[in-house]
């Protein structure tokens, strides 16, 4: 077991190209630590680079405080478990799980005892004499995880492991594989683009785009203060609702109404460089039914009123979404993000997202009155996406002062 | 059971619509592969030589005590055996070799991989006519590289010349082979290994070969039946002097030389036969997967 440092880490290809460039990166021991974001984003180069499997082109990789720029994957102690899960189609399971332990030459009783220990950890005792090909996807996904532990490396680096598995078994696998990192207390990177497993299994969630950091931090943190507009977007399902906002007369004219900003926030904007057009992101569980609120959060917020074009009962909560007018928020961000979900982004203005509570009577092309808090907003620079109302690491919506 | 009824009389149209789409096929090969098959095992039951055509009669197994028990004909099979060994073994080890440098080539890989196969493009009689000339003392540049000895007017040395042109001429077709072969072991497969500790030679032996098994018998199968066939560089090099000829020489010299068609039909049938067993042991024996057929999951 050990801590992972990546110092200045870049990886650029033969033909320009920049995959990764300038990562920081510490991960103490025992850590999960999450890479997320788009594909082509660099999050798989990463973790290759840490396994060995791609040569850093500059700065310095240390595991347990010793560099390895330049050792072998054989030579790092880290085991991997792949998306394809590599298993090896000519070996049993137990064959498979044997492998790296018979390359490691130890002797055939403790290959055996170790083996056995982790198929029962990962109930895969019955399955021993199998060959992969006579495997469910998700026994193959274990046999992988197995293949893994047996070694009781420094580090687990896992690349997309969970993503060729139907999206029951993917959850369940979730919490096997959550488990087993806190059981076992290995230090462990794990890749993905899926941000709801981003959110639920890691530590530390890690965002990149275009080869660079976005945002580092524990779950919560991300999702409510997110550094800039892009890991405003990316992280939360359904994402967060980004409106046009025009700052005029020391108020945001948005297409929800003129909402008002503190102290702070008009600081900022006054500067002469400042910017006069504004991104307004709402998170859609920061809406509410306007009957439904009580005296006190009504003053905290304020309200609109807009028809309500399709309403999805969720049982626990209504997922409302309304129309409403107004010019689209545009940003490079958003575009992006766009183009990584396959589809128009539902934040970009015209379509609004909201979850309100299941209680809420509204009915589908009615107008309807919903009130959000202001306190949960955010404003970001269309320009570089930087989210103004992040102060001191905390975001406190536009009133903050 | 009514039920079933429907079913299977689909079943039935579709075999029949199989059988339609095959038939076209099917008779052409009965044409130009059944036919002259049972005609030379027609011809080889018979006492049939073209100089004395009115001794034509039929003799049962005859020609084949004949061939079987002539020390010309076990000669020829040693030597045909011998060129098949060795020039597949030796395909094999430089095909995977060369295999490798294709697949793994980046930098002008088209220039490489057209470079490797100029030798299977080359008409084999010509090639064969070149090393002949490089051999031949005097005006060759191989046989003064060698004292301007005479290597093809011996037997020994015949034979290695024989065995080298083959393997210069068939290796690429082995590389192209094993290098589909190479294409499906994927990338992940090796990425693991390393990660689990092997080195790269662990990573050949022990997670390449046995993936790429199936492809690696097929391609000795392809190779052995090509070799086993052995005659155009025989026959340009030496004409089959100094006990060089391979069983295809053997029933081309009686044949169409002799003129004896009952006896070289004979020797044809027998290489059939040979070429057959060879197949039936590779296909049966080794589990290799007829080209064509699914994986080669089974074992």
């Amino acid at each position: 077991m050990a801590d992972i440092v990546l110092d200045k880490v870049s990886k650029s290809f033969p033909d320009g190209t920049v995959a990764v460039q300038d990562v920081d990166l510490e991960i103490a021991d025992g850590e999960f630590v999450i890479l997320v974001g788009p594909s082509g984003c660099g999050k798989s180069t990463t973790l290759n680079m840490i396994a060995g499997l791609e040569d850093i082109s500059s700065g310095e990789l240390r595991i347990g405080g010793q560099r390895v720029n330049d050792k072998a994957p054989r030579d790092r102690d880290i085991a991997m478990v792949f998306q394809s899960y590599a298993l090896y189609p000519n070996m049993t399971v137990r064959e498979n799980m044997a492998f790296p332990l018979r390359l490691a030459k130890l002797d055939k009783a403790t290959i055996d005892q170790k083996v056995d220990e982790a198929a029962k950890v990962l109930e895969l005792t019955s399955l021993l004499d199998r060959k992969p090909a006579n495997l469910s996807g998700g026994q193959r996904q274990r046999v992988a995880m197995g293949r893994a532990i047996v070694r009781q490396p420094k580090a687990f680096l896992m690349d997309e492991p969970l993503s060729n598995l139907d999206a029951k078994l993917r959850v369940q696998m979730r919490t096997v594989v959550s488990r087993l990192q806190k059981k076992l207390g290995t230090t462990t990177v794990y890749v993905t683009h899926d941000q709801t497993e981003a959110m639920t299994l890691g530590d530390r969630v890690v965002i990149m785009r275009g080869g660079a950091i976005q945002q580092v931090g524990p779950p919560q943190e991300l999702y409510d203060h997110p550094r800039n507009l892009f890991v405003a977007g990316f992280i939360g399902s359904p994402s967060m609702n980004f409106l046009h906002a025009a700052v005029e007369d020391g108020k945001l004219r948005t297409a929800l109404g003129d909402v008002p900003i503190g102290d702070r926030i008009r600081r900022e904007l006054e500067g002469a460089d400042a910017p006069r057009e504004l991104i307004l992101g709402i998170r859609p569980e920061h809406f509410e039914d306007a009957e439904l609120i009580d005296d006190e959060a009504r003053a905290r917020g304020m309200e609109f009123t807009a028809p309500a074009d399709i309403v999805e009962s969720m049982g626990s909560d209504k997922y409302v979404y309304f129309t409403v007018e107004g010019q689209r928020a545009s940003a490079a961000e958003l575009e992006e993000l766009a183009a990584d979900a396959g589809a128009d982004f539902s934040g970009g203005g015209g379509n609004l997202v909201t979850r309100l509570s299941a209680e809420s009577p509204v009915q589908e092309g009615e107008d309807r009155r919903v009130w959000f808090n202001l306190e949960k907003i955010h404003l970001f620079d269309p320009s570089n996406g930087r989210n103004l109302t992040l102060h001191e690491g905390r975001s406190a919506g536009t009133l903050g002062d | 059971m009514s039920r079933r009824a429907p079913l299977s009389e689909n079943k039935k149209a579709e075999r029949k619509l199989g059988w339609l789409l095959c038939a076209p096929a099917a008779l052409v090969m009965v044409l130009v592969t059944a036919y002259p098959i049972i005609y030379s095992v027609w011809l080889s039951l018979q006492r049939f030589d073209l100089r004395f055509p009115d001794q034509r009669e039929f003799i049962g197994l005859e020609n084949y005590v004949t061939v079987l028990s002539n020390e010309f004909w076990w000669t020829a099979f040693g030597v045909t055996m011998l060129i098949t060994v060795v020039t597949v073994a030796v395909e094999l080890v430089l095909g995977m070799g060369l295999a490798l440098v294709m697949h793994r080539t980046l930098v002008g890989r088209g220039i490489v991989r057209t470079a490797a196969l100029i030798p299977y493009g080359i008409v084999t009689v010509v090639a064969a006519f070149s090393w002949r000339y490089a051999w031949t003392p005097g005006t060759g540049y191989l046989a003064n590289l060698f004292d301007g000895s005479a290597p093809l007017t011996e037997r020994a040395s015949s034979l290695a010349i024989i065995m080298l042109a083959e393997i210069w001429k068939t290796t690429p077709f082995m590389a192209l082979l094993l290098m589909a072969g190479l294409a499906l072991v994927p990338e992940d497969l090796l990425k693991a290994a390393s990660t689990d500790g092997a080195t790269a030679w662990q990573r050949f032996t022990k997670v390449m070969l046995p993936v790429m098994k199936p492809a690696i018998l097929v391609a000795l199968l392809f190779r052995t039946l090509d070799a086993f066939r052995v005659f155009d560089n025989i026959f340009v090099l030496t004409n089959g002097g100094n006990e060089t000829s391979s069983v295809s020489m053997l029933a081309y010299n009686n044949l169409i030389r002799g003129l004896n068609l009952g006896i070289g039909s004979t020797m044809s049938v027998l290489i059939f036969i040979t070429v057959a067993i060879i197949a039936f042991v590779f296909v049966k024996l080794f589990g290799t997967a007829a080209p064509g057929s699914d994986d080669g999951e089974r074992r």
